[in-house]
């Protein structure tokens, strides 16, 4: 088992783009986060009905997708190059090598989140505060001693291994890059921009629930939790059950398939 | 002998077109022989049309004109709707008028000295009772209006001309709802007066204003087609809702007329009162009064004459809404897009393709062409569909969709098919950049999809931050689904948010274009200089 992980973390260090990616999906989550915080300002108590700690973490939603990214190519790659064919002869255990792809791929999304998310919150610290969210207003500065936004902050990053797990799963269902990629993709965009649409409050509400980016990224909310479609861990486990599902699949069509 | 030269390798300028048909033709045997971008492709245009007619068969609009806060106005009944203007658009027309009929040509003169107004307070405010307006605060609004009005007749969404002060916008002449030419500026008051003239010949009216009654400019000159011989022409007044932030309410304004004059039987003798739209389904305006002593007239009235589109205090959505689909469908010709080029990479297939084709940039463009061709054709087939169905559908759950006309229609499906197909050819130059299927399709679909979600949908970035990326990425081109103007003299929240974007639609499609051209220079550059 270490020496197929070792295998597999060899195999991702060396491809050019995956340090590059990673680097790409922290400098996208803290540039888009420290950009929306330096673009609002509340000037009164009564003007700003923001979640502080959703906003200093915005950039998750740009972030996410070279988080998919790197996850579709970990595996695609490998299908596009041949190379998986040298992969399963050197280890037949197909539920094994899926595992140890995982654990790879959700170790390097753990580090670079983690990275991402402390970036996004120093940077909201930095600020926020000078955009009149201050105690003046009401708003207590963003502290990770803060429970709710210590939950926001690690579930996050949580959120960010999950993606990487679902492009995983998907990735090895699809095996194309491209096809992969548009997928995940989809499923994450498509279902927020369907709720705004969709009329019907029950419905729009229900979509919320069961979209794995409009459930997942519950977990950042730390106002209004009474209105919230679903709450904050509950809906980190719908996005863990798509990524179960997905990589569920993608054992079984890797077991039942030719490489 | 030179009988026996074959054109095609003469070089002419008729050759170089013939090869490129051929070019053309070797891209699409390529496409239309991979049957998972055929699939796609029709899988694009099915997500168009059927995402956007689910969309429009669930909504249900309420029965009441409901702000962010609760409701606005009285109760209405179900099916609301706004009048019809001569051009066929969506219009707020609730004003009080004190009218005569104006027989033929003719002139009708008045001078304003004083115009006020009061607002109700956040949520409503209107008390029951007698007296509803009891717990306004006073304040005039930038565009309550007072003037003298010509108008084809009484009913709402009748052709007219006005001159008139404003609350903060000086003297205007406004004409059919959406034109409005400034006159003289400053606000109004006993000290400061303003004298207005409309003078009709014909189907041409004529305004004039002036601060003494003798010195008077000409503000302009409109024609308005099929005006009757007999219209009614007198002073109004009208204020429309105040807006601020998620709130919203009614207001009034009172204005004060004198020097009134008008061809007629006798002076001051034969006006009639009476509040337009005011009974009106959507109720966006309160019953006005009007009382005349002496030679002066006082008006009070409220409401709005202008174009109506969708806002915070106009119930009503626009039948755009169902474009929805073309998001899923943007995300499949992206995939195809990019496909088009880094598959034969992928396979090696690109060799071939440029030992055949050596002209490096013109294998490029053909494959342009053939993608972008292939999909406006399925964006063409999804979007058809999705506002006739769609609006139909709307409407038979009681909901009000702002009309639109058969040409606008048209330029809907076209842009949005247009929409389609520039971005595909935007992924396409992406992936002959990048080589790469995967980074190029996260790329376009980060720089438009996710731009847009970021600016509409998600709402998370202030106006500001989002009219600019509205403007400059190639989310520009959603701009080309709005169909109703954002029009500076009406008050109303124009963000991405309620269906306003910065640049017009056109314009839009502009810079999406941009971004498609320069993407495919760049990748032709590169194709050139690159070993394949």
């Amino acid at each position: 088992m270490s020496e197929a992980l070792h295998a597999e973390w060899t195999k991702l260090r060396t491809l050019p783009g995956t340090g590059w990616l990673l680097l790409g999906a922290v400098a996208a989550t803290v540039i888009i986060s420290a950009t929306v915080s330096a673009a609002v300002s509340c000037s009164s108590t009564a003007a700003c009905h923001v979640d502080v700690t959703r906003l200093s973490l915005t950039g998750t939603y740009l972030g996410q997708a070279v988080v998919a990214l790197v996850a579709v190519l970990a595996v695609s790659g490998e299908y596009g190059t041949g190379m998986i064919a040298t992969t399963l002869a050197a280890m037949p255990g197909r539920a094994t090598l899926l595992a140890t792809k995982a654990a790879v791929v959700t170790a390097v999304t753990l580090a670079a989140g983690t990275l991402a998310v402390l970036g996004s919150v120093v940077a909201g610290q930095l600020i926020l505060p000078g955009h009149g969210y201050n105690p003046a207003n009401g708003y207590p500065a963003l502290s990770l001693a803060d429970g709710t936004v210590v939950r926001a902050a690690a579930g996050t990053v949580l959120y960010l291994a999950l993606i990487a797990l679902l492009s995983l799963g998907i990735a090895t269902v699809v095996r194309d890059a491209a096809v992969a990629i548009g997928v995940v993709l989809g499923l994450l965009y498509l279902f927020p921009i369907l709720t705004q649409v969709v009329g019907s409050p029950g419905v729009a509400r229900h979509l919320q629930q069961i979209g794995p980016m409009t459930a997942g990224l519950e977990i950042q909310a730390s106002t209004g939790q009474a209105h919230l479609p679903i709450g904050p861990w509950a809906g980190l486990g719908v996005l863990a059950a798509w990524a179960a599902a997905a990589l569920l699949a993608g054992a079984v069509v890797l077991r039942i398939r030719d490489a | 002998m030179t009988a026996t030269m074959t054109p095609e390798r003469s070089g002419t300028e008729a050759g170089d077109r013939d090869s490129f048909g051929r070019l053309v033709h070797a891209e699409w045997t390529k496409f239309r022989t991979v049957r998972g971008w055929v699939i796609a492709v029709a899988i694009a245009a099915a997500l168009t049309a059927g995402v956007g007619l689910y969309a429009a068969s669930g909504p249900q609009s309420g029965c009441q004109p409901a702000g962010p806060q609760g409701p606005i106005g009285p109760p209405a009944p179900c099916r609301p709707s706004n009048p019809v203007g001569p051009g066929g658009e969506a219009v707020s027309d609730s004003y009080y008028f004190v009218h005569q009929a104006l027989h033929g040509n003719g002139s009708i003169t008045a001078r304003v000295t004083s115009l006020t107004g009061r607002s109700s307070p956040p949520g409503g405010g209107i008390a029951p009772g007698p007296n509803p307006e009891q717990n306004f605060t006073s304040g005039i609004q930038p565009w309550a209006k007072a003037g003298i009005i010509v108008t084809a007749s009484t009913r709402q969404g009748s052709a007219y001309a006005a001159m008139m002060v404003t609350g903060g916008h000086g003297v205007r002449m406004q004409y059919n709802y959406a034109g409005d030419t400034p006159g003289l500026p400053g606000a109004v008051s006993a000290a400061s007066p303003r004298w207005l003239r409309l003078v009709r010949a014909g189907e041409t009216l004529t305004g004039y204003d002036s601060a003494d009654g003798t010195h008077w400019i000409k503000v302009g000159t409109v024609t308005l087609a099929g005006l009757p011989a007999t219209v009614q022409a007198g002073p109004f007044v009208t204020s429309p809702a105040w807006i601020r932030g998620q709130d919203s309410g009614l207001t009034v304004a009172t204005a004060v007329f004198d020097h009134v004059s008008m061809p007629g039987p006798q002076r001051g003798v034969g006006w009639r009162g009476v509040s337009i739209g005011a009974q009106a389904p959507e109720a966006s305006s309160l019953p006005g009064r009007f009382r005349a002593a002496g030679g002066t007239f006082t008006v009070t009235g409220s409401g709005d004459i202008a174009p109506a589109g969708p806002g915070p205090t106009n119930i009503g959505m626009p039948a755009d809404d169902g474009f929805v689909g073309a998001f899923a469908g943007l995300i499949v010709v992206i995939v195809v897009g990019a496909m088009f080029i880094t598959a034969e990479y992928r396979r090696g297939l690109i060799r071939t393709t440029l030992a055949a084709a050596p002209a490096r940039g013109r294998v490029l463009a053909a494959k342009a062409v053939v993608i972008g061709s292939v999909t406006f054709v399925a964006g063409v087939i999804g979007a058809a569909p999705v506002i006739p169905v769609g609006a139909s559908l709307l409407r038979s759950h009681g909901n009000y969709v702002f009309p639109m006309s058969a040409l606008t229609e048209v330029r809907l499906v076209a842009g949005i098919a247009a929409l389609l197909a520039l971005t595909a050819v935007l992924a396409l130059a992406a992936g002959t950049i990048l080589r790469r299927a995967a980074g190029a399709i996260t790329a376009v679909i980060a720089v438009s999809v996710v731009t847009y979600f970021f600016s509409v949908p998600l709402a998370v970035l202030p106006a500001s931050a989002a009219n600019w990326l509205l403007r400059v990425t190639p989310a520009a081109g959603f701009a080309i689904q709005q169909y109703i103007p954002a029009y500076p003299q009406v008050n109303n929240v124009y963000t991405p948010e309620h269906g306003y974007f910065p640049l017009p639609p056109w314009a839009g499609l502009g810079v999406l274009c941009l971004w498609a051209a320069a993407a495919l220079c760049l990748a032709t550059v590169l194709l050139r200089r690159r070993d394949a």
